[in-house]
């Protein structure tokens, strides 16, 4: 009994210290409620007219407020630009608007929080709880109406209705399950390809950038320089473009061939041009904040690292993949082509990932 | 006719005839040699250069190298051009104060003629972006829509969507272009500096730069309908500021409520 609270520091020991502490019989009886105290509105007629003004008076004011709202919307014009402290420079209609809307709401919560205070009852009402179960003859009486009905409908008795019914019953949840199926169909290899999937050897795509809408050329892409590209034939106008470009994404970087530490991926480029995929293998977020010196590029949505003169390889962050890397050479004209798709799937990790 | 043919074997006539011809070549050399404007520019670009040695030896050859070849504190200018001179000298980054993750904007302390020299002199060092004309940056001129589309498609990522900046790896970050001048705009795009990739004119043609440079000072001049930005950072500030300062008045209202009790005797 070593662990129970020793008998001495109990209440009922200290007297004989010389402390003497009161302690009821029952400890644990119900104090009951306080008394009722009244407020000064439930007994001076005057204090409850002037809470009763008081509240009208907030009332008034949220419908002048509301009523100010209609009218700025007619007043203001929408790009009259004030300079109001301490908002600095603000569209007055914008302000107008917020503060006559936000007055008028506050308004109304305001005088209804006064009126319970102030006017409506206060006195403190006590409900004893009863048992939830019903008498015992009113459950008599539902179990033989119970017992009757069943017996009048013949459940038990027409095998027959029975059965059907609780097939009919069975079956109708199916339709929901079939239902289900929009959820497929399964994607199958669609996530390990994207629209560069298309290139071959004998029929490359170009690059084409997203600023010029014009094929990128070898010599365009300078040492230090960023460039977004997309394939030829992917166009804004074009129906699907935003689900395309969200696989098809890719940034142009050149390197020093000789700063380029992991050598594959310095010959999946061409003279110092990598293209790598634009979208982190993280959660999928669009990545190019590059820095040219370190070559580093940054996925603003949870800070994954990736060095692109070392295979794109993560060097912090939660990401767990490279970016994926498109092969790249030029065509007797110059312009930088790709003859197939990205080295991995793009994108964030999925179940069957090789 | 007669006197001269008697006189073509005298000792001196080969004198004369050479006379002649240096005469001849002479003159039609003034006549035709490219007009004498160039001649004056050359010679006033040359002592450009010979001033921005000077400046150059005082102000940046300790890091880059005197021949401007580079060396362990500073990269080699060979090739940057004159707008990155007048880029990092212009806005205060060079001469740089410390080493560090990245060199900071600060007080420009060149005036602009001596920042020209020093351009001319780098400049000399290999070919490599040339300044842009007032022309080139005239954001009157630009497309500022335009110049929004290109902007977010290529600038925001760093720079955040309305030119605030933001932050990078290991201490460098992208710096807010609100008190950028458009020339200075214009040459970082040119030059790319310090880990800002560059975006040279085959990959963003001047027109489309020009765009750029309208939209920012655009987005940084225009006051915001919207009253106070909170940094234009978005969701994060503005969420915070209304779960702190909107939250924060509603608790404010409610513990003043239950403070004042509407009882006739006040306990």
């Amino acid at each position: 009994m070593s662990h129970d609270m020793s008998e001495e520091k109990l209440p009922e020991h200290r007297g004989s210290e010389g402390h003497e502490v009161a302690v009821h019989d029952d400890p644990f009886a119900d104090p009951g409620l306080p008394p009722h105290e009244v407020r000064r509105t439930d007994i001076d007629e005057r204090a409850a007219r002037r809470a009763e003004r008081q509240v009208a008076l907030l009332f008034t004011v949220s419908m002048l407020a509301t009523i100010g709202f209609i009218a700025s919307y007619v007043v203001f014009p929408i790009d009259q630009i004030v300079f109001i402290w301490p908002f600095g420079h603000v569209s007055s209609l914008n302000f107008a608007l917020g503060t006559t809307l936000g007055a008028a709401l506050f308004c109304i919560g305001a005088g209804a929080v006064h009126w319970a205070r102030t006017l409506m009852s206060d006195v403190e009402v006590a409900d004893e709880r009863h048992p939830i179960e019903a008498p015992e003859d009113v459950r008599a009486k539902v179990i033989s109406d119970f017992k009757a009905g069943a017996e009048e409908s013949g459940f038990g008795r027409r095998k027959l209705l029975r059965n059907t019914l609780i097939g009919s019953m069975a079956l109708v949840p199916l339709s929901g399950v079939v239902l289900l199926r929009d959820l497929g169909p399964l994607p199958g290899k669609k996530l390990e390809h994207t629209g560069w999937d298309a290139a071959t050897p004998a029929k490359p795509i170009k690059l084409v950038s997203m600023n010029t809408d014009e094929p990128l050329k070898a010599e365009d892409v300078t040492v230090g320089s960023l460039v977004f590209a997309k394939p030829q034939g992917l166009s804004e106008a074009s129906e699907g473009f935003q689900q395309a470009i969200a696989k098809d994404a890719v940034m142009l970087v050149r390197i020093a061939p000789e700063d380029i530490k992991d050598r594959p991926s310095r010959e999946m480029g061409f003279d110092g041009i990598l293209a790598f995929s634009k979208i982190c293998t993280h959660v999928g977020c669009p990545i190019s904040l590059y820095e040219q010196q370190t070559h580093h590029v940054l996925c603003p949505c949870h800070q994954s690292t990736f060095d692109l003169s070392d295979g794109a390889r993560v060097i912090f962050g939660p990401a767990g993949h490279p970016l994926p890397q498109l092969k790249i050479k030029t065509d007797a004209d110059g312009n930088l082509i790709a003859t197939g798709d990205f080295n991995a799937p793009v994108g964030p990790s999925y179940w069957e990932r090789a | 006719m007669k006197k001269l043919s008697a006189r073509r074997r005298h000792p001196l006539a080969a004198l004369v005839v050479l006379l002649f011809a240096l005469a001849a070549t002479g003159g039609l050399y003034a006549a035709f040699a490219p007009a004498g404007t160039a001649q004056a520019d050359s010679s006033s670009q040359s002592l450009a250069i010979e001033e921005g040695k000077k400046l150059y030896a005082v102000g940046c050859s300790s890091c880059h190298g005197l021949n401007g070849q580079g060396g362990t504190d500073g990269p080699s200018l060979v090739g940057v051009g004159s707008a990155a001179v007048d880029f990092q000298v212009g806005t205060g980054r060079m001469p740089a104060q410390q080493p560090g993750a990245q060199v900071p904007a600060k007080k420009n302390i060149y005036s602009q003629a001596q920042i020209d020299q020093l351009a001319a002199y780098v400049a000399s060092f290999g070919p490599g972006p040339v300044a842009p004309t007032k022309d080139q940056y005239d954001t009157a001129k630009g497309d500022v829509s335009a110049g929004g589309e290109l902007f977010r498609t290529n600038c925001a990522q760093c720079h955040n969507f309305a030119g605030k900046g933001g932050a990078l790896t290991h201490g460098k970050y992208a710096p807010a272009l609100d008190n950028t001048s458009p020339k200075h705009i214009y040459e970082a795009m040119q030059t790319g500096p310090q880990n800002m990739p560059a975006f040279p004119d085959s990959v963003m043609p001047e027109k489309q730069k020009r765009d750029i440079v309208a939209f920012v000072r655009h987005t940084a001049e225009a006051p915001s309908p919207g009253g106070m930005d909170l940094g234009s950072l978005g969701p994060v500030t503005e969420g915070l500021f209304g779960w702190i300062f909107g939250l924060g008045a509603l608790i404010a209202v409610a513990i003043w409520v239950a403070a004042h009790t509407s009882k006739a005797k006040k306990s």
